[in-house]
């Protein structure tokens, strides 16, 4: 699949930032006045800026509203009903805590849930599609929540939860990758099943139905980066996982707070970047290719 | 609505015959001319005469290799285009309602108005049947023609595909495949028509005819029985002068 880069920013900015709203949300004692407002405004930002990213990639942007109306099937449309919801509560939220200092748990606890119900359907989004082997599992929900709630616990200075869900999120990454390898082959899906005519012999593609590649090609069988993609998930590990772990089992400090947050930014980004990249949709077994 | 019709009241489709598709691509080219010129946004194309030229389709023909366990491959053209599947993935998935299946003759077609260019239903098809455009920003797919088989404007012999109207080897077979009476389903029955990547669980509408096995060098001829003597005994005068002239010295039979 072809990793667009409005989608990598807007799935790790977007995570982290709701991951954040989450934990803000279910606080027995919420941050008030100006330390407050800093905590939502970071957490505002990632979530509506990763939002706004997402929308670059689209044909027609002015028509984005209409994404609200088919959330009785979509899981894009369950997303963007989700997000709306959760920005909405969670800014009455906020502003009750930093302009009234006034905590009003039940919005909180509200706003947490559908915070995690967006990071839920966005992962759906890539779950559900059959046609995309390494994406449709339980595991791949499974490791959306998981790293939107350890980097909003990670961003919130929750350390020890924080280190509890890194180590979490790590196996539940692990485990991904080690399912995703076998997808493609374990799905029973070849050029046999796609052409129909795989009891008959070896199917093999001998010309393209054109001589350049075309819009599926481009968006569906995206091979360039892919033999870096085992140096690339020890990278992904290591700034994830590895680093903010041992950033956060040092004595605190402000700076290794930072670095840890920062590590796990980047690492975030390059294994999503490998979510795309790796992925293999079943149309370019249809041209020979994967 | 993205909700797919529990049933539709006509399951209109085509039949490609893979047997007797010769590549040609003529289907491709007139579903290209049609569709850029009638209904909806036309299918663009991108540096048609530079480098790496790309554009829009709905219809493309593929060439494949057949090789058996033991004797001679064989090559099967493979025209491939949106296959109106019952249970749609591309539909569903739909955030804004563009996509749906109409419960009159279960064709899937794209509004274009309300298409935000997502790209998701292009994703959620395994068949690679949608295409975005990319002048437009909206999502193309094959209409099964739905602005020529009800256009009353048009002769009755034009009120079919185009791709099924061109096709100079009778390969494209267009009807009702929900009637199970019907040419089409015929078709399908007697030929052993089959579905494409039928564990996705789509249940297309549109069938492929498998290509005949190929003949080996070792197979008797269909002729050959025809050529073999009709009279094992010769009557009458020729005969006679067969016989007459068998006893004249000379010569050997």
């Amino acid at each position: 699949m072809h990793p667009a880069p409005s989608v990598i920013i807007f799935s790790t900015l977007s995570g982290l930032g709701f991951g954040l709203l989450f934990w803000l949300g279910i606080d027995p004692s919420p941050p008030t006045g100006m330390t407050g407002f800093i905590f939502f405004a970071i957490a505002y930002a990632l979530a509506v800026g990763g939002l706004l990213s997402s929308t670059f990639h689209l044909g027609h942007p002015e028509r984005a509203w209409r994404a609200f109306s088919q959330w009785r099937t979509s899981w894009l449309s369950r997303e963007g009903v989700c997000a709306v919801g959760a920005l909405c509560i969670l800014g009455l939220y906020a502003a009750a805590l930093v302009f009234l200092n006034i905590h009003i748990a039940f919005l909180g606890w509200i706003g947490a849930a559908l915070s995690v119900a967006t990071v839920f359907t966005t992962s759906m989004i890539y779950g559900q599609l059959a046609t995309v082997p390494r994406w449709k599992t339980p595991l791949t929900p499974a490791l959306y929540l998981t790293f939107s709630l350890a980097g909003g616990a990670l961003l919130s200075g929750r350390t020890t939860i924080a280190i509890a869900l890194l180590l979490f999120a790590a196996a539940v990454q692990l485990a991904w990758w080690q399912r995703g390898d076998k997808a493609l082959a374990n799905s029973g899906t070849d050029l046999g099943t796609a052409t129909g005519l795989g009891d008959r012999g070896t199917v093999r593609s001998i010309a393209h139905p054109h001589t350049s590649p075309n819009y599926l090609m481009k968006e569906f069988v995206y091979v360039i980066g892919r033999k870096h993609a085992m140096k690339l998930r020890v990278i992904a590990f290591g700034l994830t996982f590895a680093l903010p772990l041992i950033l956060l089992l040092l004595p605190f400090s402000h700076i290794f707070a930072a670095l840890a947050v920062l590590s796990h930014i980047a690492g975030v980004a390059t294994s999503r970047w490998l979510f795309f990249a790796e992925a293999e949709h079943v149309v370019g077994l249809y041209y020979g290719m994967r | 609505m993205t909700t797919l019709p529990t049933s539709t009241d006509r399951k209109l489709g085509l039949v490609i015959d893979l047997d007797t598709c010769v590549g040609c691509h003529a289907c491709v080219i007139s579903c290209k001319g049609w569709n850029t010129e009638n209904y909806g946004a036309p299918l663009s194309d991108q540096r048609p005469y530079g480098t790496e030229p790309m554009g829009t389709f709905l219809n493309r023909v593929h060439s494949y290799e057949v090789q058996p366990e033991a004797g001679s491959a064989q090559t099967v053209h493979f025209p491939k285009s949106c296959l109106h599947c019952e249970d749609a993935p591309c539909v569903t998935v739909c955030p804004t309602g563009a996509s749906y299946k109409r419960v009159e003759d279960g064709i899937v077609l794209v509004n274009e108005d309300s298409c935000i260019g997502c790209g998701l239903c292009a994703w959620a098809c395994p068949y690679g049947a949608r295409e975005l455009d990319q002048a437009e920003g909206v999502m193309k797919k094959c209409t099964l023609c739905v602005d020529r088989i009800y256009n009353e404007n048009l002769p009755e012999e034009d009120q079919i595909p185009s791709c099924v109207r061109t096709c100079p080897a009778g390969a494209r077979h267009f009807g009702d495949l929900g009637d199970p009476n019907s040419d089409v389903s015929q078709l399908v029955e007697s030929r052993g028509g089959f579905d494409l990547m039928p564990e996705m669980g789509t249940k297309p509408v549109n069938k492929y005819l498998p290509p005949r096995l190929k003949d080996s060098w070792d197979d008797q001829s269909l002729l050959a029985p025809m050529l073999e003597p009709v009279a094992d005994e010769s009557r009458g005068f020729l005969s006679w002068l067969d016989k007459t002239l068998d006893k004249i010295p000379g010569g050997s039979a």
